[in-house]
């Protein structure tokens, strides 16, 4: 049973030691990526053995001095575009950027001709 | 035999409900009056009977653990606690949706007692349309989706419920939400019922507002109980996650909120009468919406959808009816609303009609997110994720600009622009320092934007808050009186909710430490040190605790006792975490899995957070139920008044 237990775990993420700056920038990154093999989590609050391999994968570049936008890019071309929780701006994605500011158009208007409305 | 019994009697509550549609029907054209109004009135209690007496047989079917229902063996087990026996009752599928019919009944019936007085005509044709939607749905549980069914060969033990749901605050949590959600079912019938009948909006909005503040209270309770329960048993220490099922409750809840401020709008100043009605038929679409992508697992892939065909139709074509149903009625018959009366751009509707803008925007925002993964995966296009980082760039600004309006609103006379520009800017001006105070000391604090942004605004609505229920004493008559302090009470809520929102996000992420027995790790200024670990089972899971000693400058102030635990029966770690709250904010500890280090003893990971001022986000939204329960008897006391 011991042994089960042990193997359905996680260790705490290794990788190498960063600054407070750094680790801020990395933590930031981590809550931006999904976790491939989990429900709609981020590897940051995962406990699953991949996402920790992509902590130290987030953690080894961070220390690395490479920006969190290439970071990110990096992972999308490993795993997917999936793991980005915040989707890339492409004509796929327009709707999710065009919807609300469209939504707002027509609403706002609905709204001015509701006020101008004489009765 | 209880099963079948089950079945029999979910097989009445459905042909009460078709005669309770049908006599509705017939009985409205006759203004409600006469026989067959009152029959579908006694259809409607025979339907809601025969669904308690299913509930009931259901219930039983659990604490007899008897394995032969299919539903029993799927959700339940032998060693399982009491109370999650009578949790795992409407824990999966089928249970909810007989919970879901039973609520739907429950307002039928609700509808023809407590309905629009003096109105039987619309009262009556209220009742029919929910008998319709009653029809609909017990169709669904009883074809598609019954609790009942028998499974052969029986097994002799059952899969047990998924351990993380075995929580006290999930046994309340679903029925709180699904009472919400079945409640605006009596705006959507209101709504529906009216634009048959062809009454004005403002008859309209006064009939269904009472229904849509009960409903919007239950849903603010069960949203709220559902973030509590992930911020303690998820184990991650956050409390909103912008995850689908929490977007799913979200969006009913903000379609809400704007039909209650466009209620009051149309009933008090005759502005948007058309658009109270839609709003009261799209809340209840959503809700419908949301509580089938949860349930039928459609979020966690669009594959489980694929999974079983014959559920996945049903939820299509009922989602189809009652949405495009409710819209095309609205298309046809919205004239017979009446015009709205116009406003100035400086008067409370002008205020309101902001309000009903961002949130609509907002709970669009949240649909398309929430949508847009699944559309691109069944285009089979390459997937992609909507998460947190995407809702919290699009979706808070609008929710920022809501709590810039709040405190206004209410100073503002309605239909004429009536800014009386000295008097007013002289009682905001004064909001301005609790404001800018906290604002300054998030900024002090090395906060971020977000908290920053959050903390003026919280601090701006609240203290606005403040002021209107002090400015409120003017008012005389004790219905008045509840309405304004529930609206000053809700709104201070959400301030709350606000401040509570930016100060735990300037909590430093969580420090992860291995530690073996003896050891200590450090977070801020407290020092834990992993005093034992000894095993503490349960009757359906195994466990170890871990003793931590907490100190801060050499004394010891507590000491915590996180668990992990392992659930044979379904396979599954779930970490029970512990939480040391104090004025100041929650010290939060998770328990992970021990590993042997290279000398051989067992190091624990031991994952600690300080989560600043969390207590400000449950007292919100105990604000905010408040509130709503205060206008709610506010709206009672106008009733009993009126002869």
């Amino acid at each position: 049973m011991i042994a089960l237990l042990v193997a359905l775990g996680l260790a705490v993420t290794p990788g190498p030691a960063l600054s407070a700056i750094e680790t801020a920038e990395a933590q930031a990154i981590m809550q931006q990526i999904r976790c491939v093999v989990c429900d709609g989590q981020s590897i940051a609050d995962s406990d699953a053995a991949l996402a920790q391999d992509m902590r130290v994968f987030v953690t080894s570049r961070v220390a690395a001095g490479q920006n969190a936008a290439d970071i990110r890019a990096a992972l999308a071309e490993r795993y997917g575009d999936e793991v980005l929780l915040r989707p890339p701006m492409d004509w796929r994605t327009a709707p999710l950027w065009l919807a609300p500011l469209l939504l707002l158009i027509f609403g706002g208007g609905m709204l001015v001709l509701a006020a101008r409305r004489r009765s | 035999m209880i099963a079948e019994f089950g079945r029999f009697l979910i097989a009445i509550a459905l042909i009460a409900s078709l005669v309770q549609c049908a006599l509705g029907w017939v009985g409205a054209r006759h203004n409600g009056a006469g026989m067959a109004a009152q029959a579908a009135t006694r259809a409607s209690l025979t339907a809601l009977l025969a669904l308690i007496g299913g509930f009931v047989a259901l219930t039983v079917l659990f604490l007899q653990s008897d394995f032969s229902v299919a539903y029993v063996a799927a959700n339940s087990h032998y060693d399982k606690p009491l109370l999650y026996k009578f949790a795992a009752v409407w824990g999966g599928h089928e249970g909810s949706m007989l919970l879901w019919c039973l609520l739907l009944a429950a307002v039928g019936f609700g509808l023809s007692r407590l309905g629009p007085r003096g109105d039987a005509g619309l009262r009556v044709r209220a009742v029919s349309v929910q008998g319709a939607l009653q029809v609909l749905f017990l169709a669904f549980l009883a074809i598609a989706s019954n609790p009942f069914d028998r499974l052969f060969p029986v097994p002799v033990q059952g899969a047990d419920l998924n351990p993380i749901l075995q929580d006290p605050a999930l046994v309340i949590h679903p029925p709180m939400l699904y009472l919400g959600y079945v409640g605006l079912s009596a705006a959507f019938s209101l709504a529906a019922a009216g634009l048959i009948e062809g009454r004005g909006g403002q008859v309209l909005a006064a009939a269904l507002r009472p229904w849509a503040v009960a409903a919007w209270v239950a849903l603010t309770i069960g949203i709220s109980l559902g973030a509590w329960w992930a911020y303690y048993e998820l184990g991650w220490g956050g409390w909103w996650f912008w995850d689908p099922v929490e977007n799913a409750s979200f969006m009913p809840w903000l379609i809400a909120t704007a039909l209650i401020h466009s209620a009051i709008a149309t009933e008090k100043a005759g502005a948007f009468p058309g658009w109270t009605a839609f709003l009261a038929l799209v809340a209840f679409s959503l809700s419908a919406l949301g509580a089938f992508l949860v349930r039928s697992g459609v979020l966690t892939s669009v594959h489980a959808f694929a999974l079983d065909p014959e559920r996945g139709l049903w939820i299509l074509v009922i989602l189809a009816i009652v949405a495009g149903g409710g819209l095309a009625l609205f298309g046809l018959r919205a004239s017979k609303l009446g015009a709205g009366k116009g406003f100035e751009p400086t008067s409370r509707e002008a205020f309101i009609g902001a309000n009903n803008l961002f949130l609509v925007v907002t709970a669009g925002v949240v649909l398309t997110g929430t949508l847009m993964p699944l559309i691109i995966d069944a285009l089979g296009g390459r997937m992609i994720s909507v998460g947190a980082p995407y809702f919290n760039l699009v979706a808070t600004p609008f929710l920022a600009l809501l709590l810039i309006l709040i405190p206004l609103a209410p100073f503002l006379p309605w239909r004429h622009g009536g800014l009386r520009p000295v008097a007013i800017s002289l009682t905001a001006a004064l909001w301005l320092v609790p404001a800018s105070m906290a604002g300054l000391f998030a900024l002090f604090s090395g906060a971020s934007v977000f908290a920053i942004v959050g903390a003026f605004v919280g601090a701006w609505a609240f203290a606005g808050a403040a002021s209107d229920l002090w400015h409120s004493r003017a008012l005389t008559g004790l219905a008045p009186r509840l309405a304004g302090a529930g609206r000053a009470v809700a709104h201070a809520g959400i301030g709350l909710v606000a401040l509570g929102a930016a100060a735990d996000s300037t909590g430093a992420p969580e420090t992860a430490r291995s530690l073996a027995v003896g050891e200590t790790m450090v977070v801020d200024d407290t020092v834990l040190a992993l005093s034992g670990i000894s095993r503490s089972d349960g009757s359906n899971y195994l466990a170890d605790e871990a003793d931590i000693t907490v100190s801060r400058r050499g004394n010891r102030i507590a000491t915590l006792r996180p668990e992990r635990r392992y659930y044979p029966v379904a396979e599954q770690n779930t970490r029970e975490v512990a939480i040391r709250s104090s004025l100041g904010g929650d010290l939060y500890v998770s328990l992970g899995d021990p590993r042997p280090r290279e000398n051989g003893e067992l190091a624990y990971e031991v994952r600690a957070s300080f989560n600043p001022m969390v207590w400000l986000l449950g007292l919100g939204a105990a604000f905010i139920a408040l509130g709503g329960l205060l206008a709610l008897s506010g709206q009672a006391a106008a009733r009993r008044a009126t002869p």
